[in-house]
């Protein structure tokens, strides 16, 4: 059953089943390898993407629920990975294996977006959700502030 | 001996170990004795498998290891790219396929590539400099001594103010017999340029756009997505399966029963079901109607283990392993402490699920696999298949974690099985739930301990009755001991005994195995010896080390063993004690430091904690200090402080929540919300320091765990006064008034 998606601002027409998880529609069928499967319920967020601008897991939800909705991977997340996020995160060296670290900053761009300035306790609570098993939290906290620094200096 | 041979001939010399590589093994390879690299074109320069430089000056260094995010594939090249003494930025780094005979040894285990490789691969650069130099005099027709590099891939006459790029010279180098790795000239560390600098990871620009990757993110031409299913009861056998009606499942391709066999590190029998999409496989398998045989094991549980191991612990030990002095007489003579510890199963839960793609067509095999050992994963496809090793390709991909999990090849076998009865391209993928109820897991372990210390303070005496799992004088992957482990050879009467009993789950190393559980044993208990002979912790450990009696060998996951330097110990733990204020502070009640140090993959690690119980129980990590001695120097700073700040967090988290239950011969757990890993909110801040001494350098990514665990559990007694002598702490009720 064909499924329609706007994914990176492209409007896709997908012909999978109604029940598959956004997260192998956008892996498989859009080879979006950005988002990871890790846990497949909800607990990981390796798997996060944005639907309407809100960090979303994509393992658990099917894609019929999201016809409507404005999809961003980490791969529409920039057009050329200068994000100051993806910036920050290169300049301190965030990634130890890597594999969550997409769902890391997808996770902490929603946060910015619609917080720009977050104190430590709010980048604490936003990134909880999305586990590392590396442990590279602390960095992980660094590059949010990092780039948050960034952005209010560009701002000025 | 003089190397005017060709190169392709003389670098052709066995004496690598071909067969299934072994962590018990040391891995020492040297770069003259690998096989030179295939000249892609002739013009190329390929002084040895490590280097390509070509014509049009493209610089391209192979990194030999996989990568599962202990960083080497950024730490090894900038050891060839040091004395190569090329740029940074002008190199391009590509991965290695599996191919010992080129390469050494590939694995990623033990901590052992930095050790391992740390004179080969500079062996390596310093060879391809060396030739570009005689290429460069040859082409000027002026001595060599003449001529030097200054680290921008050109060969500098100084006299002249002449140069020559490493480009230009490639033909005339390439055409040069390879001089001797074993004595080519080296640099003097004060001269690194490469060595020693905080170098981001090389594939962190394709991570932080979520390009593909990682073995997860492979796609090759045709491919089918497999899900294999196996019995919860580790190594039971199918007696039915619905395969049938999976067969007329939505984009359901195939679905068959495989036999296997009985070895828990093998093909072990299960169902595949191979579709045209990962979801449809999963949706296929939701219906998926299984009975498994009865099993022998199917009974076996961790209450069983705990209740046999009690009864162990109650007897006299099977077997001594180590027995000094003279035990029975020392523990009588002064203030006696009697403990016993225990420990759980432990998952890897590395956040990549495991999976493998596989390619079986004309009798060859082709996989790209997410693995630490590709090298055993060779040897058990072609027994597993019946094909010779030389007939399989292995692509090594890089991991999303590893911690041990993929140095066993299981999903590597069951992908090539599949793939080789469907006749197509495969990619098997495992569920979180296959990744939990299927790993290789951390052994659980129970110690009687019992010490004395004498009239001076001194600890005099230590008996260990060790009950593990194992049958016979062996003992089952990962529950073993060395006789050498510290306290071992500090203790005059000292006695290390052992039983075991037999075990029917699968297990494996663990980040930093045997240490991630005895140092939490050892540490603690010698924590509680101190405090029986009322002296300060950190005070009774520095006796302690002072009482060294005759060398300890020591192995730490596995390896040869090695000795342990009492003076590195104490340097480390003089080091950390500065760190953290040792003493210096008066806590409130709730509040604790305790220390704990720990000797494993070569690696001397001391630490501290700093930890807050509320009166209601909640346990806080306030602070972590750390410090390390690795040896001379820190190849990357960034990568280091990267590795051991997340060995420590792993280490409170594997202490905090984590064990795996087995009921019913099967895993209890299943997931996260079962198994959790730490998350953002409880990681308190850890400080590192490195204490820099005349060794040659060792790896990074294990031995900063060990010594967390203990000085957790020793800052919860200081805060508490409650002796945590069991893991996880989730089970412990730390509540006071």
């Amino acid at each position: 059953m064909p499924v329609t998606l706007t994914v990176n601002g492209t409007r896709r027409t997908l012909d999978v089943p109604d029940d598959m998880p956004l997260l192998w529609a956008l892996r498989e069928t859009l080879d979006l390898k950005g988002p990871k499967f890790g846990c497949g319920i909800g607990q990981c967020g390796a798997c996060t993407v944005h639907v309407n601008g809100t960090a979303t897991r994509s393992c658990m939800l099917p894609v019929s629920a999201v016809e409507s909705a404005e999809i961003v991977t980490i791969e529409g997340l920039s057009a050329d990975g200068t994000h100051p996020l993806q910036l920050a995160w290169q300049e301190i060296d965030v990634p130890q294996c890597g594999y969550c670290q997409a769902g890391q900053i997808m996770t902490a761009a929603a946060l910015l977006k619609r917080n720009p300035r977050p104190n430590e306790a709010e980048i604490d609570r936003a990134m909880t959700g999305n586990l590392c098993r590396c442990a590279t939290y602390h960095r992980i906290r660094e590059g949010v502030q990092r780039a948050v620094t960034t952005a209010a200096s560009e701002a000025k | 001996m003089t190397q005017a041979i060709d190169r392709r001939g003389f670098l052709r010399v066995s004496g690598i170990a071909g067969g299934g590589l072994v962590l018990g093994t040391m891995l020492e390879y040297r770069v003259h004795e690998l096989q030179a690299a295939e000249l892609a074109a002739d013009a190329d320069f390929t002084p040895n498998a490590f280097i390509r430089i070509t014509r049009d000056g493209k610089i391209t260094i192979i990194a030999k290891n996989p990568e599962v995010g202990q960083g080497v594939k950024t730490s090894m090249p900038q050891l060839i790219a040091e004395e190569l003494d090329v740029p940074w930025a002008a190199i391009t780094i590509e991965q290695a396929d599996s191919d010992p005979a080129k390469y050494g040894p590939q694995v990623a285990g033990g901590s052992t590539a930095t050790p391992t490789n740390w004179e080969p691969l500079r062996r390596a650069g310093a060879a391809g400099r060396a030739l570009m130099i005689t290429a460069a005099a040859q082409t000027w027709g002026v001595p060599e001594a003449e001529c030097g590099t200054q680290g921008d891939a050109r060969v500098h006459h100084h006299a002249t103010h002449r140069h020559l790029t490493y480009a230009e010279l490639a033909e005339r180098a390439a055409a040069l017999p390879a001089p001797d790795a074993a004595t080519v000239r080296m640099k003097d560390p004060k001269d690194y340029k490469i060595i020693g600098q905080a170098i981001a990871g090389v594939d962190n620009h394709k991570i932080v756009r979520g390009q593909p990757l990682f073995g997860i993110d492979v796609t090759v031409p045709g491919m089918l997505h497999a899900q294999y299913v196996k019995a919860p009861v580790f190594g039971a056998a199918v007696a039915s399966a619905n395969v049938e009606e999976i067969k007329r499942m939505r984009g359901v391709r195939d679905a068959f029963v495989i036999e296997g066999g009985t070895q828990l590190a093998g093909l072990l029998p299960g169902v595949a079901i191979v579709a045209d999409s990962y979801w449809n496989s999963r949706v296929a398998r939701n219906a998926l109607k299984v009975t498994w045989a009865a099993h022998p094991t199917s009974q076996q549980s961790s209450a069983s283990f705990r209740a046999r191991a009690t009864e162990l612990l109650a007897a006299e030990p099977q077997r001594n392993l180590r027995n000094d002095g003279d035990v029975g007489a020392a523990l009588g003579a002064g203030t006696r402490v009697e403990a016993e510890y225990e420990y759980p199963f432990l998952a890897h839960a590395a956040l990549e699920p495991m999976n493998c793609t596989a390619h079986f067509a004309n009798g060859k095999l082709e996989v790209w696999a997410p693995t630490q050992n590709p090298q055993s994963g060779r040897t058990l496809c072609a027994n597993t298949l019946g094909i010779a090793p030389a007939d399989i390709t292995i692509h090594i991909v890089r991991s999303g974690g590893g911690f041990g999990r993929r140095l066993n090849n299981d999903y590597m076998v069951e992908a090539a099985a599949i793939s080789q009865k469907l006749g197509a391209p495969v990619k098997l993928t495992w569920t979180r739930e296959d990744d939990i109820t299927h790993d290789f897991y951390r052994p659980a372990g129970y110690h009687k301990l019992r010490g004395t210390v004498d009239a001076s303070g001194k600890l005099t005496a230590w008996d260990n009755h060790f009950v593990s799992f194992g049958e016979g004088n062996g003992f089952a992957p990962a529950a073993a001991t060395s006789p050498g482990e510290f306290p071992a050879a500090f203790i005059p009467n000292f006695r290390l005994g052992v039983s075991t009993m037999p075990l029917g789950v699968p297990t494996g190393f663990l980040r930093a195995p045997t240490s991630n559980a005895l140092a939490f044993v050892y540490q603690s208990f010698i924590d509680e010896l101190a405090h029986a002979g009322k002296q300060d912790p950190v005070e009774f450990r520095r006796a302690l080390l002072a009482q060294f009696v005759a060398p300890a060998s020591v192995t730490g996951g596995g390896q040869q063993p090695q000795f342990m330097n009492a003076a590195r110990m104490r340097g480390v733990l003089d080091l950390v004690v500065q760190m953290s204020g040792w003493g210096t502070r008066t806590l409130p009640r709730g509040k604790g430091m305790g220390v704990a140090f720990h000797f494993s993959h070569r690696g001397y690690f001391a630490e501290v904690v700093e930890a807050t119980v509320a009166r209601d129980g909640t346990l806080t990590v306030d602070k972590v200090w750390v410090a390390g001695d690795v040896g001379s120097v820190i190849i990357n700073p960034s990568g280091a402080l990267n590795q051991v700040r997340g060995s420590v967090l792993d280490g409170i988290s594997e202490a905090l929540a984590q064990q795996i239950t087995i009921e019913g011969g099967a895993t209890r757990e299943t997931n996260f919300d079962k198994f959790p890993l730490l998350r953002l909110r409880n990681v308190p801040p850890v400080d590192v320091q490195f204490r820099i001494t005349e060794f040659p350098p060792t790896g990074m990514g294990e031995p900063a765990l060990p010594p967390v665990i203990p000085a957790l559990t020793n800052a919860i007694f200081a805060a508490t006064g409650k002796r945590i002598r069991s893991l996880p702490l989730s089970l412990h009720d730390l509540k006071w008034s």
